[in-house]
């Protein structure tokens, strides 16, 4: 358990760093109040001000850090920020982006990772005249130590524009804007260096995702970390070269909060539950009935919501009514319980998930473009989640391999799921039709039946029909 | 081994496959994790909120660790990585983690670290004024916004991200910092349907959104695209084959098709959608992932467009804190926006929120069907009223 599957550089920024100190304080306070980007950005200044972090006061620290560095310590433009900038207030005068559609770029041997971007005003805004993006693969839970991210300003200040995202949307971190003859010496440096490999983009799988799981939280059924870290190994030649109809995502929640949106936002969404019974503290029931102990993890503290009452804020709002109180002890009928965590939330000192752990298997879940938003569909009700994961693993084959063979150019799964129908794809990944999979049964009586369902076949005879019925 | 310097470093480009490393990875995540979190790896037993942005998990082998969670910014600079790394440096040995909502959380091990570290971050502001590190995003407020890149990086956008992020949480601070909410509110950004940041189960949902058709480039689209792929990437049939007339292949669009989702410009860079007078925003609301008591359920729209108001979008920031200050009133403990308007009725949510009700909300896409009510079971409200005067029921 927790090992790397190749040992791991050891990271010391003293050792990997290209900027002094000097370097890295070259402008004071008061320079930094009085600095004006040689672009006018009225709008963007509005922007400084109010509570909220502002990413435009941000951006123009990284500018005028850029501005005073000496010419050949960096190697794309040293004024891509201020020129990024220029590009956004114009669009906003404009009402449109300044951004061209696509453009191929990227690393020899990959076929994602990087997206090339370019701008249509290249003679206003040359410093962003090639801006390309590179995705890096975060690690799990995206827990770092500053050496690294150290290390990543550096490489990122001098052969980038110095500006993130932590993180994208799909969990990368995100390296925003270089030019194209950066980009081998760039991933060279990331990968000699840093120990570290880009993530997924274009028709192939993206960079997995997992939630905070065991790492600090008592709710995570297994180990989304491990598993996370696992199968993004194990399907590297699948996220870096794009074999696919379109995109497909893997997401880890640990217990079903679903605070990593696996069941909204994943093709494969693994979402953590338990089969036996939920751990009841009687002790602790009663200090939370007395108010010992604030309910929900404190997070309703701010208002006050009277005396916690166990039967109105538990017990009432359990979904399928399986608990009550009886003696001043606290009954769950299990067999009837959803697993929803309303109440383990409410009680977490005095309610836990069982010790049974595992994970629900649920697919298909996209964005609205383009037959509309889907959620993932629940198709493996209970799977043991331990290494080396191989029943995942050979559930995942067979979902790629139908997914690859079936599915038409920018098809995700969820919709050939759709268009081939959902019992198709249970035949697929070979698990029986079962009540759970849908929320109720038909209720148009159009099913499909096959020939080898009904006795005698399709192939019938015309003659023998007309000898009993007359024309 | 130092980061390499120069225009191409240690690469190569007369040999590119010398010494080439591929497909290693993202680094291990053990070594990342705070030597606390590695001894109490799986052991938690409960965690509790002990004030806005201050979290305590407490281990069956007996340690806490504190967590001081504050908002970041998607958008960020080495200038600014390079300050959180300090705070890390200083009070957490150098760890430090980023959540799935661009909130930035430091852990220590003692109570008295936490109040250092509070007092620290609350004491960074930019230059302008600006908190650099404000403390919260947890519990019944309203935690950090995700959203997608808007102008400052993407081709699709109907709106910008950034802006509208800072602007709506300027307006929301107080939501961030506190927890007085009858649930978590968790409001997303994506900037077009193509929604890369998956907005579509969230509470509040802030969708840029294109009004009208694309035009065609005749002049090019015939070298720049696969004019069939063009056609089939329409979901309604609004795009089939023409010929200019000087003979080129290009294509038409039925324009009272198109329902503006801007697949054809993905497929097809001959075909931009965006406009100035077209393009604007929707707010949908009423999504949840959580399976707690009620299922997850998609974000339903409410706003069905307002406009891109650069840079502080007023119209946006409105609607938003009507729909919040609605909520915060009238919900039961434990509700979300969604649940709240599900048992008051969404006729009563418009009400509540002041929001109008036009046709642009009646679905009429796939499945539409499911969302029309096929009983005699709802409220009056002044709506009702009026649409009963409409139609001769009432004077």
């Amino acid at each position: 358990m927790f090992e790397p599957k190749r040992p791991q550089k050891k990271l010391k920024y003293e050792e990997l760093r290209i900027y002094t100190e000097e370097e890295l304080k070259n402008y004071t306070e008061e320079e930094l109040k009085n600095f004006k980007i040689k672009h006018a950005i009225p709008d963007l200044e509005e922007l400084e001000k109010g509570p909220w972090p502002s990413f435009v006061a941000d951006a123009k620290r990284e500018a005028l850090h850029r501005r005073k560095l000496a010419d050949d310590r960096v190697m794309i433009p040293k004024d891509v920020v201020e020129d990024l900038l220029g590009q956004l207030q114009l669009s906003f005068d404009d009402g449109e982006t300044h951004w061209k559609h696509g453009g191929i770029v990227g690393v020899f041997g990959y076929g994602g990772g990087v997206i090339g971007r370019y701008s249509d005003v290249p003679e206003k805004f040359p410093g962003v005249a090639h801006f390309h993006t590179i995705r890096v693969n975060q690690p799990a839970s995206k827990f770092y130590k500053t050496d690294f991210l150290r290390a990543l300003c550096d490489l990122w200040e001098y052969r980038g524009s110095g500006i993130f995202n932590l993180h994208g949307s799909t969990g990368d971190i995100i390296l925003l804007g270089t030019v194209t003859d950066q980009l081998e010496p760039i991933f060279y440096d990331l990968t000699h260096e840093l120990d570290q490999d880009l993530g997924g983009s274009g028709s192939n799988l993206r960079t997995p995702s997992c939630c905070v799981g065991k790492a600090r939280c008592e709710w995570a059924c297994y180990d989304t970390q491990e598993l996370c870290y696992e199968l993004t190994m194990h399907y590297q030649d699948e996220l870096h070269r794009p074999a696919f109809p379109y995109k497909f995502k893997f997401k880890f929640d640990g217990c079903p909060n679903g605070c990593v949106a696996s069941i909204a936002r994943a093709d494969m969404s693994v979402i953590g539950t338990w089969r036996d019974d939920i751990r009841i503290d009687q002790d602790a029931v009663a200090a939370y009935i007395s108010g010992e102990i604030l309910p929900n993890g404190g997070a309703h503290r701010g208002r006050d919501w009277g005396k916690f009452d166990i039967q109105k804020e538990v017990i009432d709002l359990c979904p399928t009514q399986c608990m009550s109180l009886e003696n001043g002890k606290l009954k769950i009928n299990n067999r009837e319980c959803t697993r929803c965590m309303h109440c383990i939330n409410v009680m977490p000192r005095a309610l836990r998930p069982g010790t049974d752990t595992g994970a629900s298997v649920l697919f298909g879940a996209k964005a609205p473009i383009l037959e509309g938003a889907q959620m993932s569909v629940l198709t493996v009700p209970f799977m043991k989640m331990e290494p080396p994961y191989d029943n995942l693993k050979e559930l995942i084959e067979k979902v790629f391999e139908w997914w690859m063979e079936e599915g038409k150019n920018r098809e995700r799964l969820g919709e050939l799921i759709q268009r081939q129908g959902l019992w198709r794809f249970l035949e697929v990944i070979g698990v029986p039709a079962f009540p759970q999979t849908v929320k109720m049964p038909r209720s148009n009586p159009y099913i499909y039946w096959k020939e080898e369902d009904v006795p005698g076949g399709w192939d019938r005879d015309i003659e023998d029909y007309r000898s009993r019925h007359k024309r | 081994m130092a980061l390499s310097t120069g225009k191409l470093g240690k690469y190569n480009p007369e040999k590119p496959t010398e010494n080439r490393i591929t497909d290693i990875g993202p680094r291990h995540y053990w070594e990342f994790f705070p030597p606390i979190i590695q001894r109490n790896y799986g052991k938690w037993l409960y965690h509790d909120i002990l004030e806005p942005g201050v979290l305590v998990h407490v281990s069956e082998t007996g340690e806490k660790v504190y967590t001081v969670r504050c908002g970041g910014m998607r958008f960020m600079s080495a200038e600014m990585i390079r300050e959180v790394c300090d705070i890390a440096d200083k009070y957490c040995d150098g760890y430090v983690r980023f959540t799935t909502r661009n909130n930035i959380e430091f852990m220590v091990d003692s109570l008295e670290k936490v109040e250092a570290l509070k007092k620290e971050l609350w004491s960074r502001k930019f230059v302008t004024g600006s908190y650099k590190f404000p403390v919260g995003g947890t519990g019944a407020g309203i935690t950090n916004i995700v959203h997608t890149q808007g102008y400052i990086h993407c081709h699709t956008p109907a709106t910008d991200a950034s802006s509208m992020v800072k602007a709506v949480m300027d307006e929301l601070f107080d939501y961030f910092t506190s927890m007085t909410l009858p649930a978590q509110v968790r409001i997303s950004m994506a900037c077009c349907l193509n929604m890369c940041g998956a907005v579509h189960c969230s509470d509040i949902a802030l969708l840029g959104y294109h009004r009208k058709p694309p035009i065609v480039d005749h002049e090019v689209i015939e070298s720049v695209c696969e004019i069939p792929l063009a056609i089939a990437a329409c979901p309604v049939g609004a795009i089939s084959p023409d010929k200019t007339p000087s003979g080129k292949r290009t294509v038409k669009i039925k324009t009272d098709r198109c329902m503006f989702c801007g697949n054809c410009y993905t497929m097809c860079p001959a075909l931009p959608l965006s406009d100035k007078e077209g393009d604007g925003v929707t707010i949908l609301a009423g999504g949840k992932l959580s399976n707690r008591i009620s299922e997850p359920k998609f974000s339903k729209v409410v706003v069905p467009w307002l406009p891109n108001n650069f840079p502080r979008f007023p119209e946006v920031v409105e609607a938003v804190k009507k729909i919040i200050e609605a909520y915060a009133a009238d919900a039961r403990k434990y509700e979300r926006i969604g649940d709240w308007a599900e048992r008051i009725g969404w006729e009563k949510f418009f009400e509540k929120c002041g929001l109008p009700f036009t046709e642009h909300l009646i679905d009429d896409y796939r499945l539409a069907y499911d969302t029309y009510r096929t009983s005699t079971q709802f409220k009056f409200t002044e709506a009702a009223w009026e649409a009963s005067r409409a139609a001769g029921g009432i004077d």
